[in-house]
């Protein structure tokens, strides 16, 4: 069996893995890692994304063994302790997540897309999350969410800078 | 950092205090909180039962007919049982002297045929997806392989896939006693009088296709046992009816079984089950002596979740020249499926009562008849018979208006039950307790700029622009809180409707609050510890909620039809009120003073007119030291308490969609929405637009993309998220949302309910906004989900028929029967499109 090694939230972890796992079933099943969550067999949901190599992934269409020697960034690894990620404070904020099972992927995703645009528009947030489904919100705070924690991310950003 | 979070949110209101006694000086009802539960979820520390791993746990996975209707020949285990990872291999016959038949719970009348049901099939499958046998395996891989070695004969009987068809003579059936699951009359007035000589009547077909629920959790079961006591923890809407059905269906004594609903990602209905996998699941930790876990995969989940609607319609409505109702006739067909599941036969029923929607008329009559065919069974979906019911009478009327040469809105009012006539009996005999259809009305339509959008679609009309605008009205009302328990006994229902609730002062002063109520994204944790800050005046931070474990809450009847807040919510206050008797009690001793000079407000109990006085906090320590308590108290401050109300809750509201549809492409998009809902008094506005926003985005699914399709052998064609399309968020608009308040006056809370409220209105405002967008080209009707090719269809087949109409010069006559004036509208009707799904 291949033997790889994957940093998850900081933490490298070295596995033997069968050829044909999932990366979220390593997360989830192997590593603990259960803030991740899976909600289809086809990658059309989303709920699975993480960061992988800082860009979002869906989770359940990459195989373990392709995430050799990467890092992944997943939902438990955003806040900085007590304090979190301006894009989990905004999802609060906005009342963005009802039954919370598509939150972690829509927020991995949401960074994903301000990294790309940092001001973006509800147009822009709508087609950007085409790819992650929610059943409880329609949407709509979600939009609100990502585009008020793209601000908050760009403010934070201009702190540290 | 909830606390830090709150402040300077948006549409923070305070409630103010009124006749039905709710508290007074409230600063958490009526607030815009953001959820308490949110923390766990954004940072992903949650219980989904899927994460639950217990030492030696094993992966359970199902063999599932690939056949629509077979008799079983042939079951040979024994090569899968020697793979690797494999612990035990069985198939239905293997179970059959011990699975139980899966129950229902609402034998509607006394024709019904409950068929036996087991939750592996044992000779005959009749739906596929139908377990026929299981694998328990070391891990979900080792058991998924394993399956394709097991060898199944199956001998293949007809499908039974129509429901008019399955009732036909000759019809293959699907059980041996018919296809016919029952029939179901109700009526009220005289519906011959008054369809006699009308001057209009309006006759309808409707399909309300069937729906996959689609929760973005997939079902997961963990069973374990000590060998003793068993526990099943659940992705389930109702874990206290759960285990007495499960002890009912497996033998296994009530006392010794334990459900825990941990976090639960979403139900609308479809969690609302006593499922195959939630039995067999018991079954095999008792036969192994192991945990066991299952997990469906999202594609098993669309052909063995329970589906909903899934009913043929046909509506008549009678009405004079002035647009005034005088009857309405609904006669549906309602598709059960393969088998009755826990409130399957319930679910046209939910409707029966809601086919006159918010109207005065002179009768009404509702017959249903239930038909078996070898489908998924249907169960609850998301308003269960009332988005039906709202749907056949609301299109209705916009064709009536059209008949009548009448604005849509101005036809509603001419027949809606004004504000000044609540309580209101209907003709289907529900009492409306309160409502202001006026004002939710005129709001949501000075929200929407009707007037503007009207002279805009006058204009598109006279340019003949390809791009047509389409304004869709739709008016509500439904019946929820579902409760009364003497009404539901009286419609068969097998249980009650009552919600039990404790709240426990802790020794420290913090609360526990456990409800009976089982949350899956209502957000009950926030809403109930609101509820509970006002009663007890103590900080909403320190109040915990407590549910979904039937070790926990040892009683209740969990979430559903939009009731855990009207009976739910209620319950809780009313234990509040007992525990603040009680610390009355306590502090009139303490105090030395006698119980009528006790005042209790924001928190302390004061002697009246003197400044002494004691928090409720301090009162909770003092029972737990007891020192010195009342002859007779009991230690701690703790109660319990039910309700059970009177009525039902009647929420309403008026939805306004503009839809713009290309009629060269057949494409629809929403271009404006407005709803204006009317959910009674509000314990938190953020929580009550949430549910609304959602119910809004399922409603429009219904209308514009969503259906499960089998094909002519009755195999699933939508057994993926590509194929059954669930809107994105680049499917809908922002919605425009908002809320008129006449308080229910049945709890005194003032609260009417919302989770449904958004579903029921949607679809039709959508459909009403579509047709209408195509009416001038001659289209009558669009079958739902109104999809790109289904629209270019009615659009083309509408061109068509009016110029074969102008070719031979007659005019075509609308189905309006006697009195029509109204003519040349082409029979593009919901039953001729039958087009493939998109
Ligand atoms: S679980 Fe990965 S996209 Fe659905
Ligand atoms: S919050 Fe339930 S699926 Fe998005």
């Amino acid at each position: 069996m291949p033997r790889i090694t994957v940093t998850v939230d900081g933490v490298e972890y070295e596995e033997e893995v069968e050829p044909r796992l999932l990366l979220v079933h390593l997360l989830r099943d192997r590593l603990g890692k259960t803030g991740t969550p899976i909600g289809c067999d086809t990658s059309n949901c989303g709920a699975c994304t993480v960061l992988l190599d800082g860009r979002s992934a869906k989770s359940c269409s990459v195989l373990a063994v392709q995430a050799d020697g990467s890092d992944v960034v997943t939902v438990e690894g955003l806040a900085r302790g007590e304090e979190w990620h301006p894009m989990q404070r905004a999802f609060h904020e906005e009342h963005a997540l009802q039954c919370g099972y598509c939150t972690p992927g829509m927020i991995m995703a949401a960074i994903d897309l301000v990294r790309d645009d940092p001001d973006p528009s509800e147009q822009a947030v709508r087609e950007g999350l085409e790819g992650n489904l929610c059943r409880c919100t329609g949407y709509c705070n979600i939009v609100r969410a990502v585009r008020r924690g793209a601000r908050e991310m760009a403010r934070q950003e201009a702190r540290t800078a | 950092m909830t606390e830090q979070l709150d402040a300077g949110l948006v549409g923070e209101r305070i409630a103010e205090s009124d006749q039905l006694g709710r508290p007074s000086a409230a600063h958490e009802v009526g607030r815009a909180r953001p959820r308490k539960e949110d923390a766990r979820l954004v940072t992903g520390r949650t219980m989904w039962t899927d994460n639950i791993q217990l030492p030696g746990m094993m992966y359970v996975a199902f063999l599932r007919s690939p056949m629509a209707h077979a008799r079983i020949t042939r079951v040979d285990t024994s090569a899968a049982r020697s793979q690797p990872g494999v612990v035990a291999v069985y198939s239905g016959q293997d179970f059959a002297g011990e699975q139980g038949s899966l129950p229902c719970a609402w034998p509607v009348s006394d024709d019904v045929v409950i068929p036996d049901h087991p939750p592996m099939a044992v000779d005959e499958v009749r739906y596929v997806g139908e377990a026929v046998a299981c694998v328990v395996a070391t891990d979900r891989y080792k058991a998924a392989d394993a399956l394709d070695a097991i060898e199944i004969d199956y001998e293949p009987l007809e499908p039974v896939l129509d429901m008019t068809e399955a009732l036909t003579e000759g019809s293959p059936k699907v059980h041996e006693a018919g296809n016919q699951a029952f029939t179901w009359k109700f009526a009220g007035g005289d519906i011959e009088e008054a369809f006699r000589d009308a001057p209009v009547v309006v006759e309808r077909t409707y399909v309300q296709q069937r729906l996959i629920p689609t929760a973005m959790e997939p079902r997961a079961v963990v069973a374990t046992t000590d060998g003793e006591t068993f526990t099943l923890y659940s992705a389930t809407q109702i874990p206290h009816v759960l285990r007495v059905m499960l002890a009912l269906t497996t033998g296994i004594p009530e006392h010794r079984l334990r459900v825990v609903a941990p976090d639960v990602g979403g139900g609308f209905g479809s969690k609302l089950q006593v499922t195959a996998e939630e039995v067999l699941a018991l079954l095999l930790t008792r036969r192994l002596g192991r945990p066991v876990k299952w997990t469906e995969s999202r594609s098993e989940g669309n052909l063995t979740v329970h589906h909903g609607r899934d009913q043929l319609q046909r509506i008549s409505v009678a009405a004079d020249r002035d647009g005034r109702l005088r009857g309405v006739r609904a006669d549906l067909l309602a598709d059960m499926g393969a088998y009755l599941m826990l409130v399957t036969p319930g679910v046209p029923l939910l409707g029966a009562f809601m086919y006159n929607g918010i109207y005065k008329m002179d009768a009404y009559d509702f017959r249903c008849t239930g038909v078996f065919t070898t489908k998924m069974p249907t169960d609850a979906y998301r308003g269960a018979g009332r988005p039906e019911a709202t749907f056949a009478i609301e299109r209705t009327m916009d064709e009536l208006a059209h008949e009548l040469g009448m604005d849509p809105v101005e036809l509603r009012r001419r027949n809606w039950i004004a504000h000044g006539e609540f309580p209101y009996t209907t003709i289907a005999g529900l009492t409306y307790d309160s409502g202001n259809y006026e004002a939710a009305t005129d709001r949501a339509l000075a929200l929407f700029g009707y007037e503007e959008l009207r002279a805009e679609q006058a204009d598109r009309r006279e340019r003949r622009d390809p791009v047509q605008l389409g304004i869709g009205v739709s008016t509500f009302t439904e019946m929820c809180g579902l409760a009364p328990s003497r009404v539901l006994g009286s419609l068969s229902y097998g249980a009650g409707g009552w919600e039990h609730a404790s709240v426990r002062m802790l020794p420290t002063g913090k609360v526990e609050v456990v409800t009976g109520t089982s949350p899956h994204g209502q957000g009950h944790e926030t809403a109930w510890s609101q509820i509970v800050a006002d009663a007890l005046g103590v900080p909403f931070a320190d109040v915990s909620v407590l549910h979904g474990d039937t070790s926990v809450s040892h009683k209740g009847m969990d979430t559903y039809g939009s009731r855990s807040l009207v009976v739910g919510g209620v319950a809780v206050l009313a234990a509040c009120e007992k525990v603040r008797e009680r610390a009355r009690n306590l502090a009139a001793h303490m105090l030395e003073a006698s119980v009528e000079d006790i005042e209790f407000a924001d928190g302390s109990f004061r002697v009246r007119g003197t400044g002494s006085g004691r928090t409720i906090q301090e009162l909770a320590l003092a029972t737990f030291a007891a020192h010195d308590l009342p002859d007779g108290f009991e230690p701690g401050l703790d109660a319990d308490a039910t309700f059970d109300p009177d009525n039902f809750s009647f929420p309403h509201g008026t939805h306004l969609c503009a839809i713009e549809v290309d009629t060269e492409t057949g494409q629809a998009r929403i271009r404006s929405y407005v709803a204006v809902d009317d959910v009674g008094s509000v314990v938190n506005p953020l929580i009550v637009e949430g549910q609304v926003h959602g119910g809004i985005a399922q409603g429009v699914g219904q209308a514009l993309f969503e259906e499960a399709v089998y094909d002519g052998e009755g195999n699933m064609l939508t057994t993926t998220m590509a194929d059954y399309l669930i809107p994105s968020a680049a499917d809908l608009p922002d919605f425009v949302t908002d809320r008129t308040e006449t308080p229910a006056t049945t709890n005194p809370l003032g609260v009417k309910g919302v989770g449904e409220a958004g579903t029921i209105a949607s679809t039709p405002a959508v459909v009403n906004a579509v047709v209408d967008a195509l009416r001038p080209l001659g289209v009558r009707d669009v079958r739902m989900p109104c999809t790109p090719e289904r629209l270019w269809r009615a659009v083309t087949e509408a061109r068509a028929a009016q110029t074969g109409s102008a070719q031979t010069g007659s005019a075509q006559t609308g189905s309006a029967q006697a009195g029509s004036t109204q003519t040349g509208a082409a029979q593009a009707g919901s039953t001729q499109i039958t087009g493939g799904a998109r």
